[in-house]
């Protein structure tokens, strides 16, 4: 409780997370992915079906503060009917738009929501397809890099404290 | 940023409300706020060092609270040193409390837990070549006298370990702590933060041999603004703010005259039925404690039990779930709680006091800290503990650690 920003969040996201949209795991899912982790307190998985080049349905879990919650509930609102480059082209910058606004302590949550949504694309094309469309970067999105940054710096809060995750 | 008015709105306000948010602040009662009044527009308005009537009549004031507490905590009235909160008590024990001192010697010991308004200007000082040094604590967050005797030395100038932990509710045995540091050298300084016992357990000065402690108004339903430094009468202090006509020796300032007015009745209401009070804040927390952990699977309690615990203190952390989602949905539902979770911060660092008692990062993202008061009700708490488990089971729905750790049981059965 070192430092304490007064959080306070639009009426879009209390509603998201009172009710959030397309929660819970996809059994039928045509790729999932994951991005975060439990020791920085925000995991986001996101579960896309997909259908020629459309992603046809989408939802969500979430292990994280409000806006994580309701980050991860808008992105797989937003990319539903979109086609794979569409919903690639999303940045957290639209989803922090679509929530209404955040503070800007919580940027990351939308960052994580959109860092998912990449894995699980580059992953579908990776394992699922086996192909590398023209439009998707061989390089890691800057979304991508971020939520493997925030999965390693969690490591080095390991080093910090003596104890191994 | 969005505008928080619109939040509120959106929020609303719940048919039901319970806070258990009394570590962070609290609610203050009519009979507090009552007494404070009259000191803004009818009387004691003036300056308490200034030779006119209001003047006076704010000087009665202070002198009066400042009584009034000493007797509670068997301290002279002079050895009260008024400041505007607890966090500026604290900084003047370590700050000026090291100032006044030289530089003979320069090593300040801490436990882990303490609060930031100590752990941070003792830090401070390293830039004036002092050193500090933290004493680790045990699961429950105990300090061993052992170890702390190990730690000093003929370098030793200040040691600071608080009476009651502000997060799980550990009380250290600071008698034999003093005894510890004493015996070995009666020159060191010690510092108890004892803002989390005020109220809530006997404090006798004289007793415990301690120089200096902090205490505060609004820890035990008064108002905001005033903290309490004792400083035996031989501890020498520097003051750390510096300014012009006050009453008081250390601390510069106009007195806050109504909020010590209010400071004074919720002294006097905290201090009358004193046994029947503890009795009954321990009584609830016992429900809220048994209620949650026979309801809720998957739950840690945080600190130890019984009667080494302060009585109106309750930490738990609820696995697969994190804080800051418990604390908006328990809003949702008019119950009102903090956690020790990292998602308020974007340096990922949870709660340092969770942490020091050797809990995993996780495990501290899904800390709740609860403080019952006397002024509530069996069925306040009965409340809370309908809200609690389908407010966890909501978010662990959502969660897929929950989700995980479901299937990781299960194989676990079926082998």
């Amino acid at each position: 409780m070192s430092t304490r920003t007064p959080l306070i969040y639009t009426p879009k996201i209390l509603e998201l997370f009172r009710n959030p949209k397309n929660l819970g795991r996809m059994e039928d899912a045509s790729v999932s992915s994951q991005a975060g982790s439990p020791a920085c307190g925000d995991v986001i998985t996101i579960y896309l079906k997909i259908n020629g080049d459309k992603i046809i349905d989408a939802s969500f879990e979430s292990y994280g503060c409000a806006a994580n919650i309701a980050a991860a509930s808008i992105i797989t609102e937003m990319v539903k009917n979109k086609t794979l480059k569409e919903a690639w082209d999303i940045t957290w910058e639209d989803v922090t738009n679509e929530l209404g606004g955040l503070p800007s302590i919580k940027y990351h949550c939308s960052i994580l929501a959109v860092g998912g949504l990449k894995r699980a694309i580059r992953r579908y094309f990776e394992e699922v397809r086996k192909e590398h469309p023209e439009w998707l970067p061989r390089d890691l999105s800057k979304e991508e890099r971020q939520a493997l940054e925030e999965e390693e710096l969690i490591e080095r809060l390991y080093r910090k404290y003596g104890t191994v995750p | 940023m969005p505008k928080v008015s619109e939040f509120i709105k959106y929020h609303g306000k719940p048919v039901r409300e319970v806070y258990l948010d009394h570590e962070n602040s609290g609610w203050v009662p009519p009979e507090v706020v009552e007494a404070m009044l009259p000191y803004f527009n009818q009387k004691g308005y003036g300056h308490p060092s200034i030779t006119n009537l209001p003047g006076w009549e704010a000087y009665e004031v202070v002198e009066s609270t400042l009584e009034e507490v000493s007797k509670t905590i068997n301290a002279r009235g002079g050895e009260l040193i008024l400041t505007h909160s607890g966090t500026e008590a604290n900084n003047l024990a370590i700050i000026g409390g090291a100032l006044a001192r030289g530089k003979e010697r320069n090593k300040i010991i801490t436990s882990a837990i303490e609060h930031v308004s100590v752990l941070f200007p003792a830090r401070s000082l390293e830039e004036h070549g002092y050193r500090v040094v933290t004493v680790p604590v045990d699961k429950e967050g105990f300090v061993d006298p052992d170890l702390l005797s190990m730690l000093i030395d003929h370098e030793t100038l200040m040691v600071s370990i608080q009476m009651v932990n502000h997060e799980i509710g550990t009380i250290q045995d600071i008698k034999t702590l003093v005894e510890t540091v004493k015996d070995k050298n009666d020159k060191i300084i010690f510092h108890t933060d004892a803002v989390d016992a005020y109220g809530r357990m006997k404090i006798d000065v004289e007793e415990l041999g301690v120089d200096l402690l902090t205490l505060s108004s609004h820890k035990i339903h008064g108002p905001k603004g005033i903290g309490i430094l004792y400083a035996r009468e031989d501890v020498k202090l520097k003051p750390v703010m510096h300014g012009a006509l006050s009453t008081q020796r250390m601390w510069p300032g106009v007195e806050n005259t109504p909020a010590l007015a209010g400071f004074k009745k919720a002294v006097e209401l905290a201090f009358s039925n004193f046994d029947y009070n503890i009795e009954k804040m321990k009584k609830l927390r016992d429900r809220l404690m048994h209620g949650i952990l026979e309801n809720v699977p998957d739950v840690l309690l945080n600190g130890p039990m019984g009667e080494k615990r302060a009585p109106d203190n309750l930490n738990v952390s609820f696995l697969y779930v994190e804080g800051e989602s418990i604390t908006v949905e328990l809003s949702l539902r008019g119950i009102y709680v903090s956690s020790g979770s990292a998602c308020t911060s974007r340096v990922l660092e949870p709660s340092h006091v969770i942490l020091a008692i050797g809990r995993k990062h996780e495990e501290a993202h899904g800390s709740i800290l609860f403080k019952v008061s006397r002024y509530q009700t069996e069925e306040d708490i009965e409340y809370v503990l309908s809200q609690i488990p389908p407010a966890i089971e909501k978010l662990r729905i959502m969660s897929p650690l929950a989700r995980e750790s479901r299937i990781a049981l299960k194989k676990t059965v079926e082998a």
